[in-house]
């Protein structure tokens, strides 16, 4: 926790210039490569991104919300893909085992995650269960102080790279919904769990993504989150909540890198004698971009400061990943249409953000999804 | 116990374009992002990596300047000094002063290695160091950028309009740091934390007794003259007759 301005700025200015001098020049070969050279994976262990939610007293930094809200800010001014390496760390890969955790859970992982020795990932989707989450039908079956897990897990992101998963299983077959889910956290290298091949994408290279298999996977019966089957739903959708936020932030940031690259070219660029910037209808393009940027920013912040204060915020994070998101699909799309024919060719690098940023409106709880949340808890507000 | 004393300059930051105030008497501050001088960062780094190496003990940061240059002070903790001096002042200091007030905190600290930047990126003035090595009437090495340390000397590489000269200098010395001296580190994250809990002190110019009268006046601040539009020219020969109308060649 911060909570005091001189180290918070300090800290912003140090993630800020880290970004500009070691993040921004990589970009182009993680994309060619898809993959982040290992030096830059170690300077962002070293430097501490990947405890930055953990609390302190598990070796990390305790951000609040706000604080970071205003780290992602930073952190969204380069590929989304440096980001993806550590945001399943600090967010939904170890939130779970944050809120819901037991003392002896927390203590054995949280400090490992602190410092990027252990990166967790999150596995809730599957092959038929997607935005209808509760429907999954990994199965988990109690024998003797044992779960037996099988199942698969689909679009697992770090998964390659994790040693935790928070894995969302059913325990009680015969309750089909919500109730009869339960949290795990299960070690990678745990007989019966294998990976797939890594995913091949639109965008985000250098963020990986694979299925996660569990065929008789056995791990302890105190693997379950807070030791009590049946809550993993209610810890998933939490986790989930925070992480709208989080994501919400990291699109302000891209929007915020597209938008300053665009006006740069307009200014730059010279038509029928005089810059591009100058005519109205890229400023038309330019002042909306900027308009619902500010809007988006806003939102993120006020959520996430309710958030901090204590407020139930399920519907003011849904509103902020879903408008945020798709402000930044807006952006992107003026973005490429400023640069124009540079805008789609890939040594310019927008049309490589132009890719990334489709998946803002998708994971983490498509746009459709949101709407339901915010119109559901509207609904129930006034019945 | 073996220190070396680091100074650090509040300064804007070396990405802000900077403004000049329109009634000329300096630059527009208000709203400015401030950093560490960079130049100052790197000759931290250096003692950082001296006293690493084990051949120092401690290393303590000294900041003149306002209220607000504590905000350097923590960064520079942060990055791994181990105690800050700030020496609080909202009076704009001469380097000469500046020298003054270092000596002062020469005296109390005992030092057997100062280490400044080679200039600060505000005013560019690149004075302090070399005045401090005159009034300390100690050995100097300016724009070092390399720096081995002996038992009682330490070899300094400089660069110099020619190439490179190495000097031999006995300690103590005022060393001050060019840019290829070495890369500063990132600061890591939680050591922003723990630099709030180490210890920083603060002092006035009259507990130092320092003389900072003023020996300087600004007359005028203004912007660089726009530069003029080049001329394109299609062949060596119509470069050297263009030169040879400026009188250039």
């Amino acid at each position: 926790m911060i909570r005091d301005a001189e180290a918070l700025n300090a800290l912003l200015a140090t993630v800020a210039r880290f970004v500009r001098e070691r993040l921004v020049p990589a970009e182009p070969l993680v994309d060619e490569t898809d993959e982040i050279p290992a030096g830059i994976v170690a300077e962002m262990k070293a430097m501490g991104l990947f405890g930055l939610t953990i609390p302190e007293e598990y070796g990390g930094l305790g951000l609040t919300m706000e604080e970071e809200v205003l780290v992602m800010f930073e952190m969204g001014q380069t590929s989304p893909a440096f980001r993806s390496l550590f945001g399943t760390t600090v967010g939904i890969g170890s939130q779970g085992l944050l809120m819901d955790g037991t003392e002896a859970q927390k203590s054995r992982y949280l400090p490992r995650l602190a410092t990027g020795e252990l990166i967790a990932s999150f596995a809730l989707t599957e092959p038929e269960a997607g935005s209808d989450a509760a429907s999954l039908r990994t199965s988990a079956t109690l024998s003797g102080a044992h779960y037996v897990l099988n199942g698969t897990k689909r679009f697992i992101t770090n998964a390659p790279h994790a040693g935790i998963f928070t894995v969302m299983a059913r325990t009680d077959p015969q309750d089909h919904g919500a109730g009869g889910v339960s949290a795990f956290i299960v070690e990678a290298g745990t007989p019966g769990l294998r990976l797939g091949k890594r995913d091949r994408k639109m965008g985000q290279r250098g963020a990986w993504t694979c299925d996660v298999i569990f065929d008789d996977c056995r791990v302890p019966a105190t693997s379950i989150i807070g030791g009590i089957p049946g809550r993993g739903f209610r810890t998933a959708m939490q986790v989930l909540e925070k992480g709208r936020i989080h994501i919400a932030a990291i699109c302000v940031g891209v929007a915020e890198r597209l938008l300053r690259d665009a006006l740069r070219y307009a200014t730059e660029r010279r038509q029928f004698g005089q810059a591009i910037a100058g005519f109205q209808l890229v400023q038309a393009m330019l002042a909306d971009s900027k308009a619902e940027l500010y809007a988006a920013r806003c939102m993120t912040l006020d959520a996430a400061q309710r958030r901090d204060r204590g407020e139930n915020v399920s519907t003011e994070a849904s509103c902020a990943k879903m408008f945020a998101s798709e402000m930044c699909g807006r952006v992107a799309d003026r973005a490429v249409q400023i640069f124009g024919g540079a805008g789609y060719m890939a040594e310019y690098g927008i049309e490589r953000f132009y890719r990334d940023v489709r998946l803002f409106r998708i994971f983490e709880g498509t746009t459709q999804i949101q709407q339901l949340v915010i119109a559901r808890n509207m609904v129930k507000a006034v019945s | 116990m073996k220190k070396i004393l680091v100074g650090v300059k509040r300064v804007v930051d070396y990405n802000v374009r900077v403004r000049v105030k329109p009634d000329g008497t300096g630059v527009a501050l208000d709203g400015v992002k401030m950093s560490v001088n960079p130049f100052d960062e790197i000759a931290l780094e250096e003692a950082l990596r001296i006293r690493e190496r084990g051949q120092a003990n401690e290393v303590v940061v000294a900041s003149i300047g306002p209220a607000d240059s504590q905000q350097q002070l923590r960064t520079a903790l942060a990055m791994g000094a181990d105690r800050a001096l700030h020496v609080q002042t909202d009076s704009t200091i001469e380097p000469l002063g500046v020298a003054r007030a270092f000596l002062k905190l020469v005296e109390r600290e005992n030092p057997f290695l100062v280490i400044f930047g080679k200039q600060a990126i505000d005013d560019d003035n690149g004075q302090t160091g070399q005045l401090l090595a005159s009034l300390w009437d100690r050995p100097q090495v300016t724009f070092a950028s390399r720096l081995e340390l002996g038992e009682a000397t330490a070899r300094v590489t400089r660069e110099v309009d020619a190439g490179l000269e190495t000097l031999d200098v006995d300690l103590p010395a005022v060393i001050t740091a060019d840019l290829r001296l070495n890369e500063p580190r990132y600061v890591k994250l939680p050591d922003i934390m723990k630099a709030k809990k180490k210890p920083l002190e603060t002092l006035s110019l009259a507990d130092l007794g320092a003389d900072t009268r003023e020996h300087l006046r600004i007359v005028r601040v203004g912007p660089p003259s726009q530069r003029t539009k080049g001329v394109m020219v299609k062949t060596t020969e119509e470069l050297v007759e263009a030169l040879k109308k400026k009188g250039l060649f």
